[in-house]
């Protein structure tokens, strides 16, 4: 017993230490989840209108930041088009870019939006603790965040965590 | 003709006093307000570049992040009410100094909990080393 103690310690160390590598530091949780969505009122990325937090409640929404600079905003774009083809609501917060760029990026890959806002000098990124293109934030009916997504979306995720959570979601009163 | 290097520094010497930093200088109402502004970048983190604070990166973020922190400086806000908004926005992590709480007791005391067990094992193996010389001679066998 004694001398399986130091290969019991050092195993259970390995362990712990394997566990710590799954885990991804760049992955910040949001203080923002169970909480409403931030004041916000931007100017829409095309036209006179605006986007404001209270174009967000009412019906679920996926906010979506991105930017035409950002390179895996296009690995997500796919899976972005793909969920409004479901039905799902996405407002698009156009986070540090050119009004000129982000036009032509969506012209090229197709837009996925019902609204966009457009936040040029990053103060909404602010309100919303965005800090990694692209951000994905599901926010339900009465306007209280969710589920938030740091980095591209991909099928996996879709498939088992955010399609079933919108429906379910949808499905709430 | 060469001209003595002496010379040409003496010549410019008036204009470095013009010299213009790197980005706008910035105005503060009060040193204490200076203060403040400074301390803060110092305790906040670049969520984007993490091991790094506001004042040494330079990430779009941490610009967009210290020009907020110049905003509400000058506005008059307290360092408390500056932390908190951060906090409310970016979660703990925007802090670079981890505040002790129920979740971080661990982080906080684990280096001291470490130094106990330490002390143990080296306690326990002192007081097994002397009984094992008191007892039996199978420890001479052992040790070959």
């Amino acid at each position: 017993m004694r001398r399986l103690f130091p290969l019991l310690a050092s195993v259970m160390l390995l362990v712990l230490l394997w566990l710590g590598l799954a885990q991804n530091p760049r992955e910040i949780p949001s203080p923002l989840i169970g909480r409403p969505v931030p004041e916000i009122f931007l100017p829409a990325l095309e036209g006179d209108a605006v986007l404001s937090h209270g174009d967000l409640q009412g019906e679920v929404s996926l906010v979506n930041v991105w930017a035409s600079w950002c390179v895996s905003c296009r690995a997500e774009h796919p899976h972005l088009l793909a969920l409004q083809q479901q039905g799902v609501r996405l407002v698009g917060i156009n986070y540090r870019d050119e009004r000129v760029d982000a036009l032509s990026y969506l012209e090229e890959f197709g837009n996925p939006y019902h609204h966009i806002g457009w936040d040029g000098d990053g103060r909404a990124g602010i309100e919303w603790g965005v800090y990694a293109t692209p951000e994905s934030f599901l926010i339900d009916k009465s306007g209280i965040v969710r589920y938030k997504h740091i980095g591209p979306l991909n099928q996996a995720l879709l498939e088992q965590t955010l399609l079933p959570m919108i429906r379910a979601l949808q499905e709430e009163g | 003709m060469r001209v003595p290097l002496i010379l040409i520094c003496l010549l410019l010497w008036p204009l470095s006093g013009m010299a213009i930093p790197v980005g706008a200088p910035l105005e503060f109402d009060s040193h204490e307000q200076e203060r403040q502004y400074q301390h803060l970048l110092r305790e906040l983190r670049c969520t984007v570049c993490q091991n790094q604070s506001l004042v040494d990166s330079n990430a779009a973020l941490a610009a967009d992040l210290r020009a907020q922190v110049y905003e509400m400086t000058r506005a008059g806000q307290s360092e408390q009410a500056i932390i908190d908004f951060m906090v409310q926005r970016y979660g703990d992590f925007v802090l670079y100094r981890p505040p002790l709480r129920a979740e971080t007791w661990l982080l906080w005391f684990a280096p001291f909990l470490l130094l106990l067990v330490g002390l143990g094992v080296w306690w326990g193996v002192l007081h097994s080393r002397r009984g094992v010389q008191r007892g039996s001679d199978d420890y001479d066998i052992r040790e070959d």
